[in-house]
């Protein structure tokens, strides 16, 4: 088995063996969600017509909530600088990392977001795209939030600088995936939106492994 | 057998200049025995070494190749402060991954590597429940499997016990008699013959 896949079961056999790194960012994802009707309103119209903008921001900060944990005990315990003084790829490796860290966090979200959907009154054609949307749109958000983790991986207390950092990038993505499924709910062509969701992941899956790598390794100096 | 070639190293860490112009050369089958007070750049220089920290100025050579490429990374093993291990996985995976790391063994060699470290029985206990010098033992072990040529080691004997330490320093000696070179840090005396001393 070589070495990457390795590190993929690595992560996740971690995880599994300590499942409140998988259900706290979940359960975030859930209570912030179902506070929304309380608050604003518990009428149909309303909430359908902002249930993909709530299910959206919740599972962008749900995501956020996990990455501290993305490269700290790595660090902490050292396994970072073994794999900084490997001869494998450091950008692959990291790789594995954020496929594992996206398979943790945001695969248990989309899998409950037609669920969220359906509490939000939010529509058949609108679930469908809602989900496609998370589909497409989270794995970026695992490899940009894989930067802020790697630069900040050395310092204590970094919750709020990792929010700053990478917040600003998530925007477009949180623009585009719900003005998606909104224009869905009215029957107009979404494509544009889908578009731009795959040109970004494409564009974060060829540069966020390298930047991350270059992070770490200044962040171990 | 190609040599280990340092030339004109310094290092700077924030305002303090703990060492320059350090230039040394080691050959396969010799030990050096890295010395000095805390803070004296011990660790530093392994860092280095190793190619986790950047170097600005000097150079650091084995044989043709040079500290980054892949050539020389495939023939370092470097073992930190820290143990490298995850509490919530056993011995066994931990030293699995380690191993892959550096250089694949296979499963029944490092169940092996275990026993012969003094660690039967515990291949599948999780390494948070491990004693420090046992966590120090299970990458020990990681090392004693290697294959690679330069083994770096920081603070080796750290929380081992005198039979622990008398092993290693065997399989430091055994190491280099295959042709192998070796670098440590070491407040402590050591019997190795073939060793040569680094006062920083």
């Amino acid at each position: 088995m070589n070495i990457y896949i390795k590190t993929l079961n690595r992560d996740l056999r971690i995880a599994l063996r300590n499942p409140s790194s998988i259900i706290n960012p979940l359960l975030f994802f859930i209570i912030s969600t179902s506070l929304f009707p309380l608050a604003i309103s518990p009428e149909a119209a309303t909430l359908s017509q902002i249930a993909a903008g709530i299910i959206w921001v919740s599972s962008m900060l749900a995501v956020l909530l996990s990455l501290n944990a993305l490269f700290h005990h790595d660090y902490d315990n050292g396994v970072l600088e073994q794999m900084v003084s490997s001869h494998h790829s450091l950008p692959l490796l990291i790789l594995s990392k954020i496929f594992a860290h996206w398979l943790l966090t945001s695969v248990p979200i989309i899998l409950l977001s037609p669920l969220l959907g359906i509490f939000l009154f939010l529509d058949d054609e609108g679930i469908k795209i809602l989900m496609i949307t998370l589909l497409l749109a989270t794995p970026s958000l695992s490899l940009i939030g894989s930067i802020g983790a790697s630069l900040i991986v050395g310092i204590k207390n970094s919750g709020m600088l990792l929010s700053l950092l990478i917040l600003p990038l998530y925007i477009p993505i949180l623009i585009f995936a719900t003005s998606a499924v909104s224009q869905a709910q009215f029957g107009l062509p979404i494509e544009g939106q889908l578009y731009f969701l795959a040109m970004f992941l494409a564009l974060s899956l060829i540069s966020a492994p390298f930047v991350s790598a270059i992070a770490l390794k200044i962040s171990l100096e | 057998m190609s040599s280990l070639i340092i030339r004109e190293l310094d290092c700077q860490r924030g305002y303090n200049q703990l060492f320059s112009h350090l230039s040394f050369q080691l050959n396969a089958g010799e030990v050096l025995r890295i010395t000095g007070t805390n803070g004296s750049g011990k660790t530093s220089l392994l860092r280095m070494l190793a190619g986790i920290s950047a170097h600005e100025h000097g150079e650091i050579n084995w044989g043709n190749y040079s500290v980054n490429s892949n050539e020389y990374q495939q023939e370092i093993f470097y073992l930190g402060h820290q143990a490298a291990l995850n509490g919530e996985l056993s011995s066994l995976e931990n030293l699995e991954f380690l191993s892959a790391l550096n250089k694949t063994a296979d499963q029944q060699l490092l169940i092996q590597a275990l026993a012969d470290i003094g660690l039967k029985g515990y291949e599948e206990e999780y390494c948070a429940n491990l004693s420090a010098g046992q966590k120090r033992r299970v990458i020990l072990a990681g090392l004693f499997v290697s294959t690679a040529k330069i083994w770096l080691l920081d603070e080796p004997f750290t929380a081992l016990d005198p039979i622990g330490v008398s092993l290693v320093e065997h399989q430091i000696q055994q190491h280099c008699q295959q042709g192998g070179l070796c670098l440590f840090t070491s407040h402590q005396e050591s019997v190795l013959v073939n060793q040569q001393v680094l006062a920083l």
